[in-house]
């Protein structure tokens, strides 16, 4: 193995000089073109590698019987299930992959071999994704590269591409929905739609090389790694020890796996309450909950009814940005008594409601202030429209009684 | 024209006058006078009672309309960062066992300069310049 | 008795300063002063409203001051203080904003009025001229002061109004420079559009004004010339029948003010962000709108030149073809060209009525 390598190391720099491999094949036709013509754009090429580096052969040789010669290494098509070792053979090599890229991970035959895809490999199932699958195999681009198949907003498509498979996937009696749920998800819509690429895609949560549906006991870890603060919620709460005796872990209980959609107060009670899925109506638990319901919901209306209070006073011309501002306080006070409701706590809830509705109580009474004094300037005015008009009727008196004696006008 | 009217007049004509001279010149003295705050906190924002901050925990204070993250990082050592977390604009908090500044919402956290060490933020936070004489602290924009 | 005395103690000090301000004079000649009366009377108050009106915007403005800070970082701020945190704030900046556009309101008024009523015939000529650069310098009073709270509105206003300027041919684009500190509407320029509006464009008023008063007290307030032929027209002392309604009439734009500024008060708006994109349909205030939109109509080349600069030009010429008025108004033999005077004022007023509207809903 070493000798080939050491051999593939020599011809290297030679391979980037003078690669026969591409100049005939790109003068073929049809399917044996493409690999050459796909190259050019390969990751590898930029780095000096070529056809010989994975296929063996001879590069400066044009005559076919010794380029592709056995003798010198040729290996011709790799067969799928000797696939991942052939990329190991560089990618496993911590020397090698430091000359290029030095923080590399290089453990990715590791992680494959311990997923699905690796252990079904191993036991000769060809049909289960290897390197290439995601990779592509001439014409492999960058993770960060846009056009890659790996780039997080084509990945999921790229995993599509068998999972979203019925007649792959029956096989191995998998369902195929996942891709189609995904995409109704909120963390698509922040991928595809706000192309915020911190937000979740398949390997994010199944890992890539390794890829595994989570355990149902890790499904809130794994959640966790971005919803923290949930996570060590959930963790104090009652629910934790529950669900991990459940088919679906943690989360995913309540929030579905692929399909998370964006969360209301509506999950907690009324009919789409998904606390109604194991809590019988009039059960304490499912009473907490609509207690739970009705405070954020009271939150919403008091914060709601200050906005409108303050929208009035600004249209009546009273400066009242202060207490708009003050209003993102209570915003955030309902978020954080939403995000509450996962320690199945009521206090914790009622702790957050409670200083929303302060501070809503605060900016109704701020607008009520400025509807107020909107009504005093308005009186104001009045009175001294009388004190004009006073000084007008004297002007107009004074006027007359001048001109009685003195005609003018 | 009869005395009497003629003063009845003269005194309507000055006391209109005088009324709306009055309510003119009311607003005038009030505006005159100097508001409790005297000055609109724009470029600088004295922080009430910073004394009372202990090294090594932090406050949020407001600078105009936007949130201040106001660190004390120790007895001497002051930093101020804008609140709002780049990602989805939450507001961060200090976490004071890692010394760094962490966002709830999708566990993005920062260090004491304000750059992303970790988590989805993409940029980092706005830095404040924090000037401390004796007791009082003074939070700044940086030119 | 004591009213004896107090009638006693206010001769002796009007004595002293008559001695020393010689008053009498001034008395005299207000107590002979005169005003025509007939049908367009009501007219002559025109004059001594706007007056008005800009002792109120010089009073308000200097409150103002007292808190405003000219710079791009504090501007809006200190407006915004001095509508929330000073008392009674939002009533003089109310008035200040108010009083300046009905100032244009009745200067444009009186100009019109002086126009149909002959008021610029030998020897007023100077009185003429010196009333359209007054207009003038309201005008720029108006485009200063407007971007002073430097919000979006104004902010894109004056961008689209220095750019404009910048269309004049040969000067333009030295002139636009000269007016924004710059190349672009910054900072620089709120600071110097702040110094004309509180230093030197009230140097020039208060010169011109003082030139302006003077020369109507000097020939009084003339009497159209219809009327002049018909005999003796019946005059009015002017203190105190003019004097006391013109009080009045003052009290009643007072009224008006003050309504305005309690049941109307000027927006605030939002900060300008001059890199924002500039909002959809901004407009330059109201007394622009018909020159802006006439502008805007125009095709995009008229012979060599571009639609703004021949716009310009031809705004420019009509606005000196009016302040000449006085010279063309009257044949050399004495004979008025009047029609050619009041097609000239009607299409004018007609002109500014239909395009200001135009421009506002367009």
């Amino acid at each position: 193995m070493s000798v080939s390598l050491t051999v593939l190391l020599m011809l290297a720099p030679a391979a980037a000089s003078r690669d026969t491999c591409r100049d005939c094949h790109a003068a073929l036709e049809g399917p044996l073109a493409k690999p050459a013509l796909e190259f050019a754009r390969d990751v590898h090429a930029h780095s000096g590698f070529g056809c010989a580096s994975c296929h063996g052969g001879d590069p400066t040789q044009e005559d076919p019987a010794l380029s592709m010669s056995r003798a010198r290494g040729f290996v011709g098509k790799i067969v799928r299930t000797a696939v991942p070792r052939a990329c190991a053979r560089c990618h496993n090599d911590a020397s090698l992959m430091h000359k290029f890229k030095p923080q590399q991970r290089v453990d990715q035959l590791t992680q494959y071999l311990t997923s699905i895809h690796g252990k079904r490999l191993a036991q000769g199932d060809t049909a289960v994704a290897t390197c290439t699958d995601c990779h592509g195999a001439h014409g492999i681009l960058e993770v960060r590269n846009p056009q890659a198949p790996t780039h997080p907003l084509r990945l999921p498509a790229t995993c599509g591409r068998c999972h979203a498979d019925t007649r792959l996937m029956a096989r191995y009696g998998l369902a195929t929905n996942q891709l189609a749920e995904y995409q109704a998800s909120v963390h698509w819509e922040a991928l595809s739609q706000r192309r915020d690429l911190s937000a979740p895609g398949c390997a994010t949560c199944h890992g890539n090389h390794g890829a595994t549906p989570p355990e149902v006991s890790s499904v809130a870890a794994v959640c966790g790694t971005c919803h923290a603060l949930l996570e060590e919620l959930f963790r104090k709460s009652v629910h934790q020890p529950l669900f991990a005796t459940m088919q679906r872990g943690g989360c995913s209980v309540c929030h579905g796996h692929h399909k998370v959609e964006r969360t209301s107060v509506d999950m907690l009670d009324g009919q789409k309450s998904v606390c109604a899925g194991c809590h019988e109506p009039g059960s304490p638990g499912a009473r907490l909950a609509a207690e739970m319901g009705r405070r954020i919901r009271e939150l919403r209306s008091a914060l709601d009814r200050s906005d409108q209070i303050l929208a009035r006073a600004a249209r009546d011309g009273m400066e009242v940005s202060e207490a708009v501002l003050r209003q993102q306080e209570g915003r955030e006070a309902l978020v954080r008594a939403r995000v509450a409701v996962h320690t199945a706590n009521l206090e914790e809830v009622l702790a957050w409601t409670k200083q929303g509705m302060a501070v809503a109580h605060a900016t109704w009474q701020a607008g009520q202030e400025a509807l107020r004094e909107r009504d005093r300037r308005r009186m104001g005015l009045a009175v001294s429209l009388c004190a004009i008009a006073l000084a007008i009727a004297g002007l107009w008196l004074k006027l007359r009684s001048v001109e009685a004696s003195r005609p003018g006008l | 024209m009869p005395d009497n009217s003629r003063r009845a007049l003269n005194f309507l004509l000055g006391s209109g006058i005088i009324a709306s001279l009055a309510s003119f010149l009311y607003p005038v003295a009030k505006f005159l006078r100097p508001p409790r705050v005297p000055e609109a906190p724009v470029n600088e924002v004295r922080v009430p009672g910073a004394s009372q901050i202990t090294p090594n925990t932090a406050r949020i204070v407001k600078f105009g309309t936007r949130p201040v993250l106001l660190i004390r990082v120790n007895e001497t050592k002051w930093r101020a960062f804008g609140a709002t977390c780049t990602h989805l604009n939450c507001t961060v908090q200090y976490r004071s066992e890692s010394q760094q500044i962490w966002c709830a919402c999708h566990n993005g956290f920062y260090d004491l300069n304000g750059r992303v060490v970790s988590g989805p933020p993409p940029r980092p936070l706005d830095e404040f310049v924090v000037r401390a004489r004796g007791d009082e602290v003074v939070i700044a924009r940086r030119s | 008795m004591e009213r004896a005395m107090a009638v006693q103690a206010a001769r002796r000090w009007q004595g002293w300063l008559e001695e020393r301000l010689g008053w009498d004079r001034v008395r005299m000649f207000l107590a002979h002063k005169e005003v025509p009366v007939h049908s367009g009377t009501a007219w002559y108050y025109f004059g001594g409203i706007t007056l008005f009106l800009f002792g109120i915007q010089v009073a308000t403005g200097i409150l103002l001051l007292l808190y405003y800070r000219p710079t791009a970082t504090e501007a809006y701020e200190s407006v915004q203080f001095i509508l929330t945190r000073v008392e009674f704030g939002w009533l003089i900046r109310s008035i200040h904003s108010w009083s300046a556009n009905l100032m244009v309101l009745t200067a444009f008024i009186h100009m019109f009025s002086v126009a149909f009523l002959r008021g610029w015939r030998r020897p007023r000529e100077l009185t003429w001229l010196s009333g359209i650069l007054l207009l003038g310098l309201t005008l720029a009073f108006g485009f200063s002061g407007y971007l002073l709270p430097w919000n979006t509105t104004a902010y894109f206003a004056t961008k689209v109004g220095t750019d404009l300027v910048g269309s004049v041919p040969l000067a333009g684009p030295a002139l636009a420079r000269f007016l924004r500190g710059g190349d672009e509407v910054t900072g620089a320029t709120l600071t110097r559009f702040f110094g004309f509006h509180v230093a030197v464009l009230p140097a020039l008023t208060t010169a011109l004004l003082g030139l302006h008063l003077a020369l109507v007290q000097r020939f009084g307030i003339s009497t159209p010339p219809w009327l002049q032929s018909r005999g003796d027209v019946p005059q009015m002392p002017f203190v105190p029948n003019f004097l006391l309604r013109e009080l009045m009439a003052w009290y009643l734009a007072l009224g008006v003010l003050g309504m305005l500024a309690a049941l109307f008060p000027w927006p605030l708006g939002e900060k300008a962000d001059p890199f924002a994109p500039a909002p959809a349909g901004i407009r330059p205030e109201w007394y622009f709108l018909a020159a802006f939109y006439t502008l805007k109509l125009l095709p995009s080349h008229i012979w060599v030149l571009e639609s703004e600069q021949a716009g310009l030009i031809g705004l420019g010429l009509l606005a000196l073809w009016w302040a000449a008025l006085p010279f063309w108004g009257v044949r050399p033999d004495g004979h008025e060209r009047t029609r050619l005077l009041t097609g000239t004022g009607v299409l004018l007023i007609a002109w500014l009525s239909t395009f200001s509207v135009l421009g506002y809903f367009k």
